[in-house]
């Protein structure tokens, strides 16, 4: 019976309330309330997740009707009637050489997902088999002194995802350690906030692409010697840099903005500067710090993509780009699985901190 | 009943009281605001002395300057001129010798009703042990009736339960004056009046000075020993002062069916009315 309150409220944490409508209905315990709330939560975003499907769908076949009729038009006028027939017949019987290159259908885009999977799993048998096969071998080498051979093949795409996961959270760990000291100095002090302002506010518009040229410089110069992954250190370090701002603003805001009367109160009773900090100030900007915060992992999820497709990190972003690159039967459709998985994992992060929010603020404000 | 009318007598050829018995003096006390119109004077020549164990309150018109003038004892709020002093010893800034009930209470709400008592009570007895601050707490909020609710947030009590963890907490810290400004005024009237009760109940105890202001005339006549009236700013003074004679402790039927009830309230309805 507790556990089952506990994963209410982690639901209603996380803005799955729908989940608990689910639970009625299989429970059979349903109510005329409840189900206008299930209709509501569940049924219509699901109508309208269809609807995008079908859409999808139909703009995607339009698309291809086009880009078909386009190819043999264009075989005509080069080539005369007879290639345009034999490309009528090619395109019709599904063969890889001649398929029209564009929007990618929602049954390709499930189709290629499966095969990324496939891939995974065989990837990561090929991974397990090399373990074994080295495990002696590797032994031996270490007891030699030697550096063991590790697996060298290309990273799937399960991985590339973890890896990307890693970044983000290297950078937003980076943007919360400078941005939070910092935000929390410059909003307890008047002359230091004006005096920092203007390079926050000529700093924050600037694009991910710059930050990332900017560290490259500075990071290509400090790691000249060592072989440390750099392709890593840069793109983190320029994910934490672009994303900070939001945390440092809304931190300082907060810090700087705290209620009056709280004050007054730390005055009446003459708080020590660390006591005021610490015990009052501190806590009640923690929501706004929070908020900040959600807005950095969401923009450091953002720029990651950018950044890791320029910075050549083996990642989501990199992924992307080969398979753009790569121009294959399958690339279009590969992109868009990326998309959605980008997309997934940024609501999930956001889910998170929305969550943590919550349980940090005092106030119980429902989030968005 | 007693002190007052025994001490009224003693008063010097100045019309001041012995400076011995004296807790808290303003002298010709006066607060400016710069506008860009020029000066805005609030206060001038404001001057009143509140004695030791007396209970003031203080009415007078929104605006008149009641609330500036609070502040500026507590030390919140800058003196333009003259001098306010507690024992003799002119103040500087604020101190936990002035306890404050401010109007909304004021809590941390990130903090339990205990927390916030201890706030005070830490900085105050910082030579007590941990056992004996919790104590001093817990004493207090159970005075204002709040023995249930030690552990509870403050943003889950509601607006009257926060405010006697305020009173709990400004009379922790044993302060040799108590400031209250408006303390019930956001409260609806069965909850002001459990709240006059509670105060008036801890007061009887610790006879702490304390200074009110309040809208209310009859908790200004059920809860002061004399009730300070000011004139409507700007340039607002001391408009009268109203001894009541009521003996201590008092109940609210006693001072509600006392003779002389209807007379004190009329004196001060004349003065708000002119």
């Amino acid at each position: 019976m507790k556990q089952s309150i506990t994963l209410d409220k982690i639901t209603k944490f996380m803005g799955f309330e729908f989940l608990r409508t689910l639970k009625l209905i299989f429970t059979g315990k349903i109510e005329k309330e409840d189900f206008r709330n299930f209709l509501r939560k569940v049924v219509v975003p699901l109508a309208s997740m269809l609807l995008f499907i079908g859409l999808w769908h139909m703009g995607s076949q339009a698309l291809y009707n086009t880009e078909a009729t386009y190819k043999i038009e264009k075989a005509l006028t080069e080539q005369g009637q007879e290639a345009a027939d034999a490309m009528e017949a090619c395109i019709a019987s599904g063969a890889v050489k001649c398929q029209p290159n564009t929007l990618p259908s929602p049954a390709q885009v499930w189709a290629s997902f499966n095969t990324l999977l496939d891939d995974h799993f065989a990837i990561r048998a090929d991974k397990q088999a090399f373990a074994e096969k080295t495990a002696a071998l590797n032994a031996k080498r270490i007891a030699e002194g030697k550096d063991a051979i590790t697996y060298t093949g290309r990273p799937s795409f399960v991985d590339q995802i973890l890896t990307s996961i890693k970044t983000v959270f290297a950078g937003f760990l980076l943007a919360l350690l400078i941005a939070v000291p910092i935000g929390i100095v410059i909003g307890l002090s008047k002359t230091l906030r004006s005096s920092v302002n203007w390079l926050i506010q000529i700093f924050k518009p600037v694009s991910p692409v710059v930050w990332l040229l900017l560290v490259f410089m500075i990071v290509k110069t400090l790691t000249k010697d060592s072989n440390s992954d750099s392709a890593f250190i840069i793109s983190f370090i320029s994910v934490g840099l672009c994303s900070m701002w939001a945390t440092l603003v809304n931190t300082a805001m907060g810090v700087s903005s705290v209620d009056k009367d709280y004050i007054n109160v730390a005055k009446v009773l003459k708080l020590g500067t660390f006591q005021k900090v610490f015990k009052v100030i501190l806590p009640s900007a923690l929501p706004l710090i929070f908020t900040g915060l959600r807005i950095t992992l969401s923009v450091s999820w953002m720029v990651l993509i950018a950044i890791e497709l320029l910075a050549q990190s083996p990642g989501l972003g990199s992924f992307v780009w080969e398979e753009f690159q790569n121009g294959a039967i399958d690339s279009n459709s590969k992109i868009i699985v990326a998309m959605f998985i980008i997309g997934g994992i940024g609501f999930l992060l956001d889910r998170i901190m929305l969550t943590v929010q919550n349980m940090i603020s005092f106030n119980k404000n429902d989030g968005i | 009943m007693s002190i007052i009318t025994a001490n009224r007598t003693t008063l010097d050829d100045n019309g001041l009281f012995p400076s011995n018995e004296v807790m808290l003096d303003l002298k010709s006390l006066k607060k400016v605001y710069p506008t860009p119109k020029g000066d805005y004077v609030v206060l001038e020549d404001l001057n009143l002395q509140i004695r030791k164990e007396e209970f003031v309150t203080i009415i007078g018109h929104s605006g008149c300057g009641k609330t500036t003038m609070l502040s500026m004892i507590a030390g919140l709020n800058d003196i333009s001129g003259g001098n306010i002093s507690v024992l003799g010893k002119h103040i500087k800034g604020p101190g936990p010798d002035r306890g404050v009930i401010f109007q909304s209470p004021s809590l941390m709400p990130w903090m339990t009703a205990l927390q916030n008592v201890l706030l005070g009570v830490n900085q105050v007895f910082p030579d007590a042990t941990k056992a004996q601050r919790n104590d001093i707490a817990k004493y207090y909020l159970q005075k204002v009736g709040l023995e249930d609710a030690f552990n509870k947030r403050a943003s889950e009590l509601s607006q009257g339960m926060q405010q006697r963890v305020g009173i709990a907490r400004a009379f922790a810290i044993k302060p040799k004056v108590l400031l209250l400004d408006e303390p019930f005024g956001m409260l609806d009237s069965l909850t002001r009046g459990e709240l006059q009760d509670i105060l008036i109940e801890i007061w009887n105890k610790e006879k702490i000075t304390a200074v009110m202001i309040t809208h209310d005339v009859d908790e200004a006549i059920f809860l002061a020993d004399r009730v300070v009236m000011m004139t409507s700013g700007p340039k607002a003074k001391i408009g009268d002062i109203l001894n009541i004679d009521f003996e201590r402790p008092r109940t609210r039927k006693s001072v509600l069916e006392h003779d002389d009830y209807y007379k004190y309230r009329k004196h001060l309805i004349d003065f708000l009315e002119h």
